[in-house]
């Protein structure tokens, strides 16, 4: 299965995210610059983690208005799979491709540490390597993932599932609505998450459970 | 050319982390009294247009795509 990986000038996880690809999919991913108008015929597209213009107006606003953007919302709306990781999440946000906002962190500190997450919903192409309710380890590092959005929106993305990830056992480093780590979009093939699975993928990170994640998005089968 | 200001404010029933810290650091410069604060944004922009109602059009529409996240702040535009 083909993926790449989308560059903006200030991500800095994007490293990171080209290996874990690398060694999980068997092949390197392609990259894309935030000036290309087209990405190639890939199966997963991913928004790695960072300061992408330096959080200028809001985190992830000004990436969101490149046009690679508006070429990744073409492929989501085609039904190819994104992941968004940290400034990618605020990237997908600011895009419009999911609902919600990330806020400052409630603690106004920025937060490098690792957190518990419980898998809320096993059924999506991204997370169905784990079982329900499963708590596993995951590393976040950001100083906006306060997720925030309106009661009605926030009770329509609980009602549909779309809640794939929470902090779990008192982790929210961040005081994020319901502990929301992780959610989907509507047809279930854009995740957005705040926490870094790219660093928890083999032994030497400590553990691997991240590896799921990619392992899921990477298969071909439908879910 | 037109000058104009846009103002950004967060919602009403938006948390405001940063307002509730500078609420606490001015209480500790001894201001009392002073309650809900709320921190925002201003930008000054220049416009090469004497058509006032475009330019006001062409604002609002810049903070609907830009400016603004409307899921959480408002935003109000001047025209000098």
């Amino acid at each position: 299965m083909k993926s790449a990986v989308v560059l903006l000038p200030g991500l800095n996880r994007d490293r990171d995210m080209i290996a874990a690809l690398t060694k999980i999919g068997g092949r390197p991913p392609a990259t894309v610059w935030q000036t290309d108008t087209e990405i190639p015929d890939v199966d997963l597209i991913v928004i790695p983690g960072g300061f992408s213009y330096g959080d200028y107006l809001r985190c992830g606003a000004i990436a969101a208005r490149m046009p690679v953007m508006r070429a990744v919302a073409k492929r989501a709306e085609q039904g190819v799979r994104v992941i968004g990781v940290c400034n990618g999440f605020q990237i997908l946000l600011e895009a419009g491709l999911l609902p919600g906002v990330l806020m400052r962190n409630a603690s106004l500190k920025f937060v490098c540490r690792e957190v518990m997450l419980e898998v809320a919903n096993p059924d999506t192409v991204f997370t169905r390597g784990y079982r329900h309710g499963q708590v596993i380890r995951c590393p976040v590092a950001h100083h906006d993932g306060n997720y925030f959005t309106d009661a009605e929106t926030l009770s329509r993305i609980e009602g549909d599932g779309r809640v794939v990830f929470r902090y779990a056992q008192g982790t929210n480093p961040n005081g994020s609505l319901n502990d929301i780590a992780g959610i989907v979009n509507g047809a279930g093939n854009v995740l957005g998450l705040m926490p870094h699975p790219e660093n928890l993928i083999e032994a030497a990170h400590g553990g691997t459970d991240g590896r799921a994640l990619f392992e899921s998005a990477l298969r071909c089968e439908a879910a | 050319m037109i000058k104009a200001r846009v103002t950004v404010t967060l919602k009403n029933g938006v948390l405001d982390p940063q307002g509730k810290a500078i609420e606490g650091a001015l209480g500790t410069l001894g201001f009392s009294g002073v309650g809900h604060v709320r921190q925002g944004k201003v930008f000054d922009l220049e416009l090469n247009s004497a058509d006032r109602a475009k330019a006001e059009a062409d604002l609002k529409a810049m903070c609907e795509k830009l400016l603004a996240n409307t899921v959480i702040e408002n935003y109000a535009v001047e025209i000098a």
